[in-house]
């Protein structure tokens, strides 16, 4: 399976959390601090099991989560 | 784990159409998913310079601070009308009308209908969450029978208001569309769905095949009263049933 990782935008997110339900591998959750906003956003805790599906990103109404995929080269 | 001899590529970042700047919706909100989308369908077809994009009167009034493509802002309902026009004298134009259920339904049913009935060669997303949600979370003609909202507190009563009325099912009576689909954009699949279905409905126009609509049930978690998460539900328990998902009408092209 492909490796990668999520980039999100945490002054982006506002922490509506669709993205934490979507990740099939339940590798992200809420942060407990605020962004500038005064949102709660979503932090990876665990990038070295993201599979780069894309789920997070897709579902983002925010565009705040972009995913980058590790090839071999 | 990482491979050492790996190379990172970037494979999902926002759509270049997509404006780089926050939007002004709703945690959860459908509309922002649904312009992800729509975006993405300009970009791949490479429309971007002679697309027009028609603002409806609702939440999504500001979508032309997100799409970065030429506008025009409608009257509340009339986009179909504007649609027409701009269509019949900008032929090579693309024209996208973007629409609420309030605006699409309600004040515009006319426009909508007659519109679809002449067959003009544009395309219509029209965004299904149920109610109004720019006004304050008042009822739709959308809005699901014992829906409460602010002005059906107990319950949207059918024998008084009617029943929540079905667009495409209404769309697919008449002759000339060619496209009529149902999508939702509240899980992972049907969001890809959606996807599918936005491309096809801008792609008709570029091909001139004719008038194509698409409706997509969208999250309003705050008109709802619900958080994200019981919204997305809500979309499978309460409005799929009563909005079956799925293709309408497709009708191909003799010259594609
Ligand atoms: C002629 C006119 N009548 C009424 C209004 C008030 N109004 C603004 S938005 C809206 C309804 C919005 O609901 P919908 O079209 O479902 O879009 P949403 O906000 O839910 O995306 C209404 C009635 C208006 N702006 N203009
Ligand atoms: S790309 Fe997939 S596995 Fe990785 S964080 Fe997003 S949803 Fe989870
Ligand atoms: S889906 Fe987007 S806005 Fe919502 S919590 Fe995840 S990153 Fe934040
Ligand atoms: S009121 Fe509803 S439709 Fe409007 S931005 Fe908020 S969630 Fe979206």
């Amino acid at each position: 399976m492909a490796k990668g990782k999520p980039g999100i935008d945490i002054e982006r997110c506002k922490g509506c959390a669709l993205c934490i339900e979507a990740c099939p591998e339940k590798i992200l959750k809420m942060s407990e601090s605020f962004n500038r906003q005064g949102q709660p956003y979503t932090i990876c805790f665990e990038p070295e099991r993201c599979t780069s599906c894309m789920s997070c990103a897709i579902i983002c109404p925010d565009s705040a989560i972009r995913i980058w995929r590790y090839v071999a080269v | 784990m990482r491979n050492e001899d790996a190379d990172v590529k970037l494979v999902y970042s926002m759509p270049e159409s997509l404006v780089d700047r926050p939007n002004h919706y709703c945690p959860g909100c459908g509309h922002g998913i649904i312009h992800k989308l729509l975006t993405q369908a300009i970009d791949e077809l490479e429309i971007r310079e002679k697309t027009i994009f028609i603002a409806p009167v609702g939440c999504s009034v500001l979508a032309y601070f997100y799409i970065d493509v030429d506008g025009c802002e409608a009257a509340h309902g009339r986009a179909p009308a504007v649609a027409t026009g701009l269509k019949r004298v900008h032929k090579d134009k693309v024209i996208i009308s973007y629409q609420g259920d309030g605006d699409l339904l309600a004040i515009g049913t006319a426009e909508t209908i007659h519109a679809a009935n002449r067959g003009e060669n544009i395309t219509v997303i029209f965004v299904n969450n149920a109610i109004y949600g720019m006004t304050g979370g008042q009822m739709a003609p959308t809005s699901l029978a014992s829906q409460k909202t602010k002005t059906s507190p107990y319950g949207r009563d059918p024998a008084d208001v009617g029943q929540p009325i079905r667009a495409c099912e209404l769309l697919n009576t008449l002759e000339a569309p060619v496209f009529i689909e149902r999508c939702a954009v509240n899980n992972v699949k049907n969001i890809l769905k959606t996807r599918k279905a936005i491309k096809k409905v801008v792609q008709n126009q570029v091909l001139n095949i004719g008038y194509s609509f698409v409706e997509i049930l969208s999250m309003c978690p705050t008109g709802w009263g619900m958080t994200p998460q019981r919204a997305v539900e809500w979309i499978d328990e309460a409005m799929i049933p009563y909005y079956p998902l799925g293709n309408f009408r497709k009708k191909e092209s003799d010259h594609v």
